[in-house]
């Protein structure tokens, strides 16, 4: 599996580092327990087409937004997704 | 059939022309007491301890492909109790007395071999943590040694002691641990239970839940028609979130792909398992010579049934620094299994919010040791509608109530449990 990045291109997968499925957002402080809970633990876990977040820490050390196939590694889309690793934990 | 030394004389004088089927390929009948879902190691050793220990022998176990095509058919085949946390503890040493006496359970030769599992230290502080592990583990009953590093000079002198960044200092040993013969393993489970009347059901893809006006699950839909059951117990790890999915539920795991490889055959080195405590690389020796061995995985989520190059490098590295001789050894082949990462690394079993629906899931890659176990502790949740007490901390709400089994202490990040 290789990732063309935006900025640097076709790089090899060791450059990358891989923080999961990007649909899951931190809910707002006062939205209670129940979707902390979704938000921490529950995952589709989709198996087909899924759009995730990489970080290219090798290269250019961007957010990338990769849209991947779960069952064949083929990647269709790479875009660069500035902020999606602090969206993640932060809002 | 019976299997014994007289068994195998008859066959061998015959020429082996007159072996009987192991087990019985079953068609799927109108409706069971209980359904399993998945012909691995867990659905087949929960089949068979419903029908010998809880009296259910009206039971079904579906399976997609042929039994044993998943992940009892890719695992590196070791078994071990050396779990340090309550609930994880004195469950996988329920697992390995049942190991112990799982060949004269099931008439059948599981080539269980205690040969040993070694997890080595490299530092103080790693010695420290493993000493703790073993008094943990000897207060819960359990064997276990901590070895110094003259010990394991006489016991494997090819080990990299002199290693500049993480020298070998010694290990724990359990050496009730070892491994055990996969394949044999589920065509064990599957003799010993067909025997009892179980029907093991190949080529039979479930494909949804037949469910009543109150939505309890009745049955299940299949590639080979509908079959109504009692109860349905879900034992695919791997694809859980797929097959929960069809009853509605998001599960806390993800799947991931895990690697495994084997060597060239060799003359006898590796007399038990061993681990490497400054990166990730086990290894063992099969009866056949080649040295089985793997890491970490990929740790990007997959149901490809393969992996990439870089956890090979990785997992390369650590045998090479571990044991520098196996960079002249050739690697024969390489495969990918898919993991149910679970939230905290441990597995569920547990009811499920849906009436009649019940799972066994989330072994992220320590399944094949808990084969016998999960089996037991599964059948005794389907039996009597309450948690075995070795695996009552397994529970599906306990990432709701805080009440995370955690080994590795690293949060609720699946790719690095």
């Amino acid at each position: 599996m290789r990732i063309t990045c935006p900025f640097c291109g076709e790089r090899e997968l060791s450059e990358f580092s891989y923080l999961g499925d990007a649909k899951p957002v931190r809910p707002a402080a006062d939205a209670g327990e129940e979707a902390v809970y979704d938000y921490v633990y529950l995952r589709d876990n989709v198996a087909g087409v899924m759009a995730e977040n990489w970080y290219h820490g090798g290269g250019c050390r961007a957010w990338l937004e990769v849209t991947r196939n779960t069952l064949t590694h083929e990647i269709s889309a790479v875009e660069p997704a500035a902020g999606a690793g602090a969206r993640q934990v932060a809002k | 059939m019976k299997y014994s030394i007289f068994s195998l004389a008859r066959a061998a004088l015959s020429g082996h022309k007159n072996w009987q089927r192991t087990w019985r390929d079953a068609s799927p009948k109108d409706h069971y007491d209980v359904v399993i879902i998945g012909g691995g190691g867990h659905g087949l050793a929960t089949a068979w301890f419903l029908a010998s220990e809880f009296g259910i022998k009206n039971v079904a176990v579906l399976e997609k492909g042929w039994i044993g095509s998943g992940n009892a058919g890719r695992n590196t085949t070791i078994i071990r109790s050396n779990y340090g946390l309550p609930g994880n503890t004195g469950f996988y040493e329920l697992s390995m007395k049942l190991w112990e006496r799982m060949e004269q359970d099931l008439n059948y030769n599981s080539m269980v071999s205690q040969r040993g599992v070694l997890n080595l230290y490299h530092s103080d502080a790693q010695r420290d943590a493993y000493a703790r592990r073993g008094n943990t583990m000897r207060i819960n009953g359990i064997d276990a040694e901590l070895l110094d590093q003259a010990a394991l000079k006489k016991m494997l002198p090819f080990l990299n002691f002199d290693h500049a960044r993480f020298p070998v200092q010694g290990g724990l040993l359990q050496r009730r641990g070892g491994t055990a013969r996969h394949d044999a393993v589920v065509w064990g489970y599957a003799h010993a239970a067909s025997e009892l009347g179980v029907d093991i059901i190949q080529n039979c893809e479930v494909t949804g839940f037949v469910r009543d006006g109150n939505s309890k699950v009745t049955g299940v839909e299949t590639s080979r028609g509908k079959i109504g059951a009692g109860k349905v117990g879900m034992a695919v790890a791997g694809s859980s979130s797929r097959v929960a999915a069809m009853a509605g539920l998001r599960l806390p795991i993800e799947s991931h792909v895990l690697q495994a490889f084997v060597s060239e055959a060799i003359k006898p080195l590796i007399p038990g398992v061993m681990t490497f405590g400054a990166g990730h690389f086990y290894v063992s020796q099969s009866d056949k010579g080649g040295l089985v061995f793997g890491g970490d995985i990929d740790g990007y989520n997959s149901y490809a049934q393969r992996g990439n190059l870089p956890v090979m490098e990785d997992v390369c590295e650590g045998g090479m620094a571990l044991i520098p001789m196996i960079g002249r050894v050739r690697l024969l082949r390489q495969w990918g299994g898919i993991m149910d990462m679970s939230m905290d690394g441990s597995p569920i079993i547990d009811k499920t919010p849906v009436d009649g629906l019940y799972l066994n899931a989330g072994w992220c890659y320590g399944g094949f040791k808990a084969t016998p176990g999960s089996g037991f502790v599964f059948a005794h949740l389907l039996a009597r509608d309450e948690s075995h007490k070795e695996a009552a901390l397994f529970r599906l709400d306990r990432f709701q109530r805080g009440a995370m089994i955690d080994e590795k202490g690293q949060g609720a990040q699946p790719n690095l449990h």
